[in-house]
């Protein structure tokens, strides 16, 4: 079943259209973040839901390293089909995922040309790690970078409760 | 870990689940900003189209069907060859009239609804899976077919079975009834 195209397409469909039919948004700078945080939110909501179906043994998850590290793996793997290409922490919290071949901006041309772009196409998967981990106990903020297309980066800050 | 984690069937039902539960937080979130179950509808139906005219591409790259000679044939490919490939259902097609352009497609089983077990409240008119409307209306747009795509009947308001009815518009001659290669 060609299934992880379906999510694709619809993903591609919902930037082009939350976009531009959000009525909230005007011309400044700071217009741009609406349609941002909802698309995060649908992510949320999404890996929320996946956190739940994930194996049992990930549910026992107590440290966060190891969660981080099951999300760069089996999560990862489950829904792009491919690892987390690195992962790096200070150890206080913070992880920084990189992907070299970001699944959802391969169809982009690669570089810098869609940079900016590049930001819509990543709330989604911002809010699926954020639901993600939500589901395993962490709560947290994650944002996400783009240096050059296909590569980005996801930075995951644990929240202490 | 030390199995690796693509073979686990979880992963397989997790990618399965990734475009339902996508689907259902969209169509949520068009419930938030749309008061009116008309605009929700047309949104879904708008998007679907735009996901259609490009999937068909996806589609006829993957199967490799050969040319139709009829209407008919076409509502077989969309349910047996689509429907499997895409949704890992099989419609059954009837015929609606005598003219033979009008199809319907009858699902038993709705993936995109698995975790829909009804409505939500004030929502009688939701046709929630209008995208696949779109879709195929959008995809046969593309390669020359123009058709309406609606639901006739749904089972989440309450028939017993979900049917889609595809007429086709424009009466085509017989060797003019081709896919793309």
């Amino acid at each position: 079943m060609a299934d992880s195209v379906l999510f694709e397409f619809l993903h591609t469909e919902m930037v082009a259209e939350l976009w531009d039919h959000d009525p909230d948004s005007d011309p400044t700078p700071g217009g741009q973040k609406p349609s941002l945080s909802v698309l995060e939110g649908m992510g949320f909501r999404v890996g929320q839901a996946l956190g739940e179906r994930l194996p049992q043994d990930a549910l026992a998850l107590r440290e966060e390293l190891d969660a981080l590290k099951f999300l760069c793996k089996d999560l990862w793997v489950a829904v792009f089909q491919k690892q987390v290409d690195g992962l790096r922490t200070n150890h206080q919290g913070t992880y920084v995922l990189q992907d070299n071949s970001f699944p959802l901006l391969l169809p982009m041309a690669s570089g810098l040309q869609y940079q900016e772009e590049a930001a819509k196409f990543l709330a989604f998967p911002c809010g699926l790690l954020r639901g993600s981990l939500h589901t395993l106990g962490f709560r947290s903020l994650v944002t996400a970078s783009v240096a050059a297309l296909p590569a980005c980066k996801f930075q995951v800050m644990i929240q202490k409760p | 870990m030390s199995r690796p984690a693509s073979r686990r069937p979880e992963y397989h039902k997790i990618n399965k689940d990734l475009f339902v539960l996508t689907y259902g937080a969209l169509v949520a979130q068009l419930c938030k900003d749309y008061e009116k179950d008309e605009d929700v509808n047309k949104y879904l139906d708008k998007m679907g189209y735009g996901i259609g005219t490009r999937l068909v591409e996806d589609f006829l790259a993957r199967s490799c069907v050969r040319r139709c000679h009829s209407y008919s044939e076409i509502a077989d490919i969309i349910a047996q060859v689509a429907f499997k490939m895409y949704l890992g259902i099989t419609p059954t097609v009837t015929c609606n009239n005598s003219s033979r352009n009008e199809f319907s497609l009858i699902l038993d089983k709705n993936p995109m609804a698995e975790f829909v077990e009804e409505l939500p409240a004030g929502r009688s008119s939701l046709c929630y899976c209008n995208l696949l409307c779109g879709i195929i209306r959008g995809a046969l747009e593309m390669v020359h077919l123009p058709a309406d795509v609606t639901f006739l009947q749904d089972r989440l308001k309450g028939d017993s079975v979900t049917e889609i009815g595809i007429t086709f518009l424009k009466k085509q001659d017989e060797k003019k009834y081709r896919q793309k290669k």
